[in-house]
């Protein structure tokens, strides 16, 4: 059975790290890529390290992988050194790069056979060709290859080596919506074979779909480490009702219920906020009123706001809770 | 299915299969080489087209005073054989590996167990071995059809075509080191060309240059590898100092490719 979160996670066997990273640094000459970073993936879990462009996400996977030499702090992936053990680092983390190329003559069963015969226990490739939908392409050149269909190559050149960890840059960068969904779909797929996957994204939507847990990075620091529904609960659990009134009716009527903050009328529309149960106490109350809340919205606040919160310094539904910035929360979605 | 500890798989010893890796990196670089075309075209058919077209002028076979008593026929040997060289390793060579750093390629070789410099050495050992081919051919055209001779001192021989080999072979890896993009070599290596061409006699064939330009010649890679293949041509061995410049070309390019090639 392929092992999913909740099974690996049971408490008789506690979580295991697969990656550990301790105050890593790295600069290229005056630009300090990573100022800090630490943090701990467990063994099966697919883990986001979502940040905007440069805060030092591609440096950091680099420096797990063994391609880049850390200035300072310790990196073990399944307890080695990636600079130490480089060849047995190199044959159990398979690395998907950003905008890597293979020859444009090169046929997909060529390339598949050639790195597969790289590694000393690969796995068996027309399989992975079977599980990524490569089989039409099999005969295809790599230059005459979709961006979607490149895509899935690469993946699947990550993983012909059979790791037990697979590193994920930037998977979905300049793919179409749909190849972007099948996309995620594969890395649930690799999951499923028991590989720990570190996913690099700077897509909300990609981390909240696919991630276990998420590392927030900004400025080559951690900011926050948690699930994506926790991230979100960190900006509190005020939310906005949006509508139209079905006839003018006392609005302090709703503005002297428990749950509600604010009432803001907007033209013909009124804006509701208010945490705990905001949107059953004021649809109570228009009922009793004999008012109906035309086009109703509720507005929650999602992941984009609670990335936005951690590395803009700025929330959109204005939460009087201060973001905290420690990386500890066990809880699971 | 995960497996409950965290030590490391059993591995196979990476060494173990190495030549296996490198035999079939090399086959898979062979094939795309082959699947470019224009590699072999110039390289192939160029100087043997050469030889043809020279065989075919008369009085190309008759010895010449102005060519120290050699016919043109063995003055152009050696020089047919250093431009097919020259083609294969200087100017088709370090496009092909500058792109690949362009492109990623070696960049995501270096993510797997096998290290980017067997890809280095299977593109080096393709194209030097097409050149060294070529020569051969050309030399086996020369001796059997147009009367050319046999060289004497055939260990010689081999043994100045190896050292042309893998001194050029270092120049084609430093030029594929110091540009930054396969444009951008094929526009070095092409500019390249033509001073070593010069040098080697292409234009004017060294018994002709004056003696300055001759001691010019003398040093540089192809100009030292003509005087040593002709020796051999002739009947004697490569003289010492001819073969001591070509050792010195591949030091010197090994050193410099080491210190600035990059894999990505």
């Amino acid at each position: 059975m392929p092992p999913t979160p909740q099974s690996v996670h049971t408490p008789s066997r506690p979580p295991s790290a697969v990656v550990e990273i301790d105050h890593l640094a790295k600069s290229y000459g005056a630009t300090r890529a990573v100022v800090d970073v630490s943090l701990a993936v467990d063994d099966g879990e697919i883990f986001g390290i979502l940040g905007p462009n440069g805060s030092g996400k591609t440096t950091t996977v680099e420096c797990v992988s063994g391609l880049r030499r850390r200035d300072g702090g310790t990196v073990r992936v399944l307890g080695l050194d990636p600079l130490r053990d480089r060849a047995a680092i190199r044959s159990q983390v398979g690395v998907q790069l950003q905008e890597a190329e293979l020859p444009a003559k090169l046929t997909v069963r060529e390339a598949l056979a050639l790195y597969a015969s790289f590694y000393p226990s690969p796995a068996d490739w027309r399989e992975l060709v079977d599980v990524l939908g490569l089989g039409p392409s099999l005969r295809t050149r790599f230059g005459s290859l979709s961006g979607g269909q490149q895509q899935r190559l690469s993946i699947a050149l990550a993983l012909v080596g059979n790791p037990r960890v697979a590193i994920l840059d930037e998977l979905t960068t300049g793919l179409d919506p749909a190849a972007r969904r099948e996309t995620w779909d594969l890395v649930e797929r690799v999951r499923e074979r028991g590989v720990t996957v570190l996913l690099v994204t700077h897509f909300m939507q990609e981390a909240e779909r696919l991630c276990d847990r998420l590392a927030v990075i900004d400025a080559g620091r951690v900011v926050a480490v948690d699930t994506p529904a926790g991230l979100v609960d960190r900006l509190g659990t005020r939310q906005e009702l949006r509508f139209r009134p079905s006839q003018p009716f006392d609005e302090s009527l709703l503005a002297r219920l428990d749950p509600v903050a604010d009432v803001v009328r907007r033209g013909a529309e009124l804006r509701v906020a208010g945490t705990g149960d905001v949107l059953g106490a004021v649809v109570s109350a228009l009922a009793r009123a004999g008012v109906v809340a035309e086009g109703l919205r509720v507005l929650q606040p999602d992941l984009d706001d609670a990335f936005l919160a951690l590395v803009g310094g700025h929330d959109p539904l204005a939460t009087p809770d201060p973001v905290t910035t420690t990386t500890t929360t066990q809880e699971r979605p | 299915m995960t497996t409950p500890t965290l030590l490391p798989r059993p591995l196979d010893p990476a060494r173990a299969s190495s030549a296996r890796v490198f035999g079939r990196l090399l086959g898979s670089e062979a094939r795309l080489a082959w699947r470019s075309g224009a590699a072999v075209f110039w390289s192939a058919f160029l100087p043997l087209g050469g030889l043809v077209v020279l065989g075919a002028v008369p009085g190309t076979r008759a010895p010449q005073p102005g060519l120290g008593a050699a016919s043109v026929l063995d003055t152009y040997l050696p020089i047919l054989m250093m431009f097919s060289l020259c083609i294969s390793v200087v100017t088709l060579m370090p496009p092909v590996l500058a792109g690949y750093r362009e492109k990623g390629i070696l960049r995501r070789l270096s993510t797997t167990p096998v290290s980017p410099g067997r890809l280095l050495g299977a593109q080096a050992t393709i194209y030097a071995g097409l050149g060294v081919v070529v020569s051969v051919v050309l030399l086996v055209v020369g001796v059997v059809a147009y009367d050319v001779d046999a060289p004497a001192r055939f260990l010689g021989f081999v043994l100045a075509l190896a050292l042309v080999g893998t001194a050029v072979t270092g120049l084609g890896v430093v030029v594929a080191a110091l540009t930054p993009s396969g444009r951008a070599a094929n526009a070095w290596s092409t500019l390249l060309f033509f001073p070593l061409m010069f040098f080697a006699g292409l234009w004017v064939p060294r018994a002709s240059m004056p003696s300055g330009l001759r001691t010019v010649s003398d040093w540089t890679p192809l100009g030292a590898g003509v005087r040593a293949v002709q020796a051999t041509v002739d009947g004697r061995w490569p003289p010492a100092p001819s073969l001591l410049v070509l050792v010195g070309w591949t030091v010197a390019c090994t050193g410099v490719a080491l210190r600035t090639f990059r894999w990505e």
